[in-house]
């Protein structure tokens, strides 16, 4: 069923396990702002594929049209990103929440909200695919150890490096700042908190606005790495960002990450390895994630206690 | 009151929930943009026609093979319909289509190749999706009452829709389709566009002829049912002339790093590679196999008929062998009047899928002509007579089975256009 030359072939394993590692970011950071939503509101935000598309078109206009630098374009994504997170708060999830509303109404109001976002792309971008110039990244990979090593593409470098410096920044901020108590305070109890003095409506601003810049990050990111900006590119990745999310514990940061890392190891591991693998790479990664949701009920770092974000 | 909120079950129902959730809003996506899309396809309908008058030029170009019948009994506005893919990852392929119906029919009104009758071509977006296929191809056949159908622009939406028009008795001239089993959907459908197996054998054969090759590699789109019989043809192929699949890997619609495949299929070190993509993947694919360091021969399906293939592939491209039916650089005159009138009116080259689109809309207007009725059934059965038409795409006739009958051509790319593979 494997190919045996394969199997002993150590540049091949490192190959894969790099590309491998480039995939997982992208679904680790974009998992982060999904989780931080849902962990902190307790909101399921199927919008956030939506803005991660727009995103990458605001990361396009930005370096294809407007032909500014990569760190430009980097930037100016995840703050679109941010703004229009906190768009959607305001007009989607605040109005609910200050109904009080049903416990799925956010989640039905995101839908209609993700719908109206991809149609609004298509009308303006229409549906053909976009493609950063390449001066923006070069194209040709970087080896290592010869030509006959391991590649690595300047796309996966900037990706991994992005990815780390966000998560850390991400947990220094949940974890050492004035902000990131008031957003754990709001994830255990907002009533609580608003008894605290902790202005909650600012704090749920706040934290739509980090969710997005990481839905904005995602998608810039993966625009360079596949080279390939569509209004339809959220969809791929929504379902996987909610496994990866699901397979780490809803609501749990470090969770989100090693999620978004295993499942693109496996995903990569299970076309590299299985005969046929790239036939069924998405029902072997599916079944892994069911297998460790029964051993494993709350995901790989779940708690039963809120204690989340 | 937060304990126990995350209990197993709860995981569980969530995760259920938000699978169902997201197929939802996927489906959601399509029927919330129709109108959007349709009013822009109205939009562009509308400035197309204004734009025809000018080019009025290449009408000679018409046919004359077939007996010119009564045509003198046809009058008013004839309705064909066409399922054109306008939106999607695969609109390149449906844009060129539609010009090619457009530049047709507009050339048959102005030079009256019909008499009194003019042709209204009713194109419709039928997204590349099935579903959508079916929907847009009911309202042709019942609220636009056409009598024939041009189209649709996939083989898979073709499988889905066709059978609608062949129960209801309207002819369907596919332009575009190259799957198996098209034309067995029924006695109404027809199609101009050669099948896989009508062109990958001279694809193989030449490639064998010059290059050479003991192993080969294939990659192809597993969702899409061209894609998966013209992988199949190759298999084929590729084994009658006796050169070695070291491997074959799949990947699905919307897939985006093709990495891995690549780089599992270049450790067999193949001396070709075969790819059997739509245009939406074959762009990345090609451009990601030249990344993981593929420097070998890349031989594309059907699918990379379009000069989109070269100019987002730049580089990459480079050296591309493709079957096809049609070629930019032939010297039949009757293409070369097209291409010149096609550039003028759409301000780029055409592709094969134009050529295919033009000639086909001819073929329509001229069963209607020789059926001397607007008739359904009477324009069937006037397609199914038609033989050693010249057209763009040389001299065209259909079999028994309604499937054409052409010479194809092989082609590579080079210095950023198509040339002939020799």
């Amino acid at each position: 069923m494997v190919d045996a030359s394969l199997l002993t072939n150590p540049v091949y394993f490192l190959q894969n396990l790099v590309d491998g590692l480039a995939r997982g970011a992208v679904y680790a950071v974009f998992a982060l702002g999904f989780t931080l939503i849902f962990g902190v509101l307790d909101i399921v935000n199927l919008a956030h594929a939506a803005t991660y598309m727009w995103c990458a078109f605001a990361g396009w206009v930005v370096m294809a049209v407007l032909n500014m630098p990569l760190v430009v374009g980097l930037l100016a994504a995840m703050l679109f990103g941010g703004l229009i997170a906190v768009i959607l708060e305001f007009i989607a999830f605040r109005p609910l929440r200050q109904e009080g509303a049903e416990r799925l109404a956010p989640m039905i109001s995101s839908i209609g909200v993700s719908i109206i976002m991809v149609s609004l792309a298509e009308a303006q971008f229409s549906s053909q695919t976009k493609k950063f110039p390449s001066e923006v990244l070069d194209p040709k990979p970087l080896y290592l150890g010869g030509t006959d090593g391991v590649r690595v593409s300047w796309a996966q470098l900037l990706i991994v490096v992005v990815s780390i410096v966000l998560m850390v920044a991400l947990g220094y901020l949940i974890r050492r700042t004035r902000t990131g108590k008031a957003i754990r305070a709001v994830a255990y109890s907002q009533r609580a908190a608003r008894l605290l003095g902790i202005n909650v409506n600012r704090v749920v601003v706040v934290t739509f606005f980090i969710g997005g810049v990481l839905a904005g990050a995602a998608g810039i990111l993966v625009g360079l790495l596949t080279n390939n900006i569509n209004p339809n590119i959220g969809a791929d990745i929504e379902l996987r960002g909610l496994a990866v999310v699901i397979l780490g514990g809803l609501g749990n940061i470090e969770g989100a990450v090693v999620g978004g890392l295993c499942l693109g190891l496996v995903e990569t591991f299970s076309i590299a390895y299985f005969d046929r693998g790239s036939d069924y790479k998405d029902a072997i990664a599916f079944l892994i994630l069911f297998l460790i949701l029964l051993i494993r009920p709350n995901g790989l770092f779940g708690r039963q206690e809120a204690n989340r974000a | 009151m937060n304990e126990g909120r995350f209990s197993p079950r709860f995981s569980f129902l969530v995760f259920l929930s938000l699978v169902s959730m997201t197929l939802l809003a996927a489906c959601g996506d399509n029927t919330a943009t129709t109108a959007i899309t349709a009013a822009g396809s109205a939009a562009t309908a509308g400035s197309a026609a204004t734009t025809a008058a000018g080019s009025a030029a290449t009408t000679a170009a018409a046919g004359s093979a077939t007996t010119a019948a009564a045509a003198g009994n046809l009058s008013g506005e004839i309705k064909v319909g066409a399922l054109v893919t306008l939106t999607g990852n695969n609109s390149p392929f449906g844009i060129a289509i539609k010009n090619g119906y457009d530049l047709a029919v507009s050339e048959i009104n102005e030079s009256k190749f019909l008499g009194g009758a003019t042709i209204k071509l009713v194109a419709l977006d039928d997204k590349g999706d099935k579903q959508e296929g079916i929907s847009v191809m009911s309202k042709l056949l019942d609220q636009e009452k056409v009598v024939s159908v041009l189209g649709p622009t996939l083989s898979s939406t073709a499988l889905a829709a066709d059978p609608l028009a062949q129960k209801a008795g309207v002819p369907v001239l596919a332009t575009s389709n190259t799957a198996n089993g098209i034309t067995q959907m029924g006695d109404f459908i027809f199609r101009n566009s050669l099948p896989e197996a009508g062109v990958i054998p001279g694809t193989i054969a030449a490639v064998k002829a010059k290059l050479n090759p003991k192993k080969a590699a294939i990659m192809f789109e597993s969702t899409n049912e061209f894609t998966k019989s013209a992988a199949d043809v190759f298999k084929a192929e590729l084994e009658k002339n006796s050169i070695q699949i070291t491997g074959t890997e799949a990947y699905s619609k919307g897939d985006a790093d093709f990495r891995t495949q690549l780089n599992k299929l270049k450790a067999a070190s193949p001396d070709i590679l075969i790819v059997s993509g739509l245009i939406g993947e074959a762009v990345p694919i090609v451009q990601q196999a030249r990344e993981v360091g593929f420097t070998q021969p890349i031989i594309g399906g059907n699918g990379f008929n379009t000069p989109t293939i070269y100019k987002d592939g730049k580089e990459a491209a480079e050296g591309i062998i493709v079957g096809s039916a049609w070629f930019l650089g032939s010297t039949n005159p009757k293409s070369q009047a097209f291409v010149a009138a096609f550039k003028k009116k759409f301000n780029t080259d055409p592709d094969q899928f134009a050529a295919q689109a033009y000639d086909g809309a001819y073929l329509m207007a001229t069963a209607i002509k020789n059926a001397g009725a607007a008739n359904s059934k009477a324009i069937r059965d006037a397609l199914a007579q038609i033989k050693n038409y010249e057209g763009v795409l040389g001299t065209f006739s259909f079999d028994a089975n309604r499937d054409p009958v052409h010479q194809p051509v092989t082609v590579i790319v080079k210095g950023g256009k198509f040339e002939l593979f020799q």
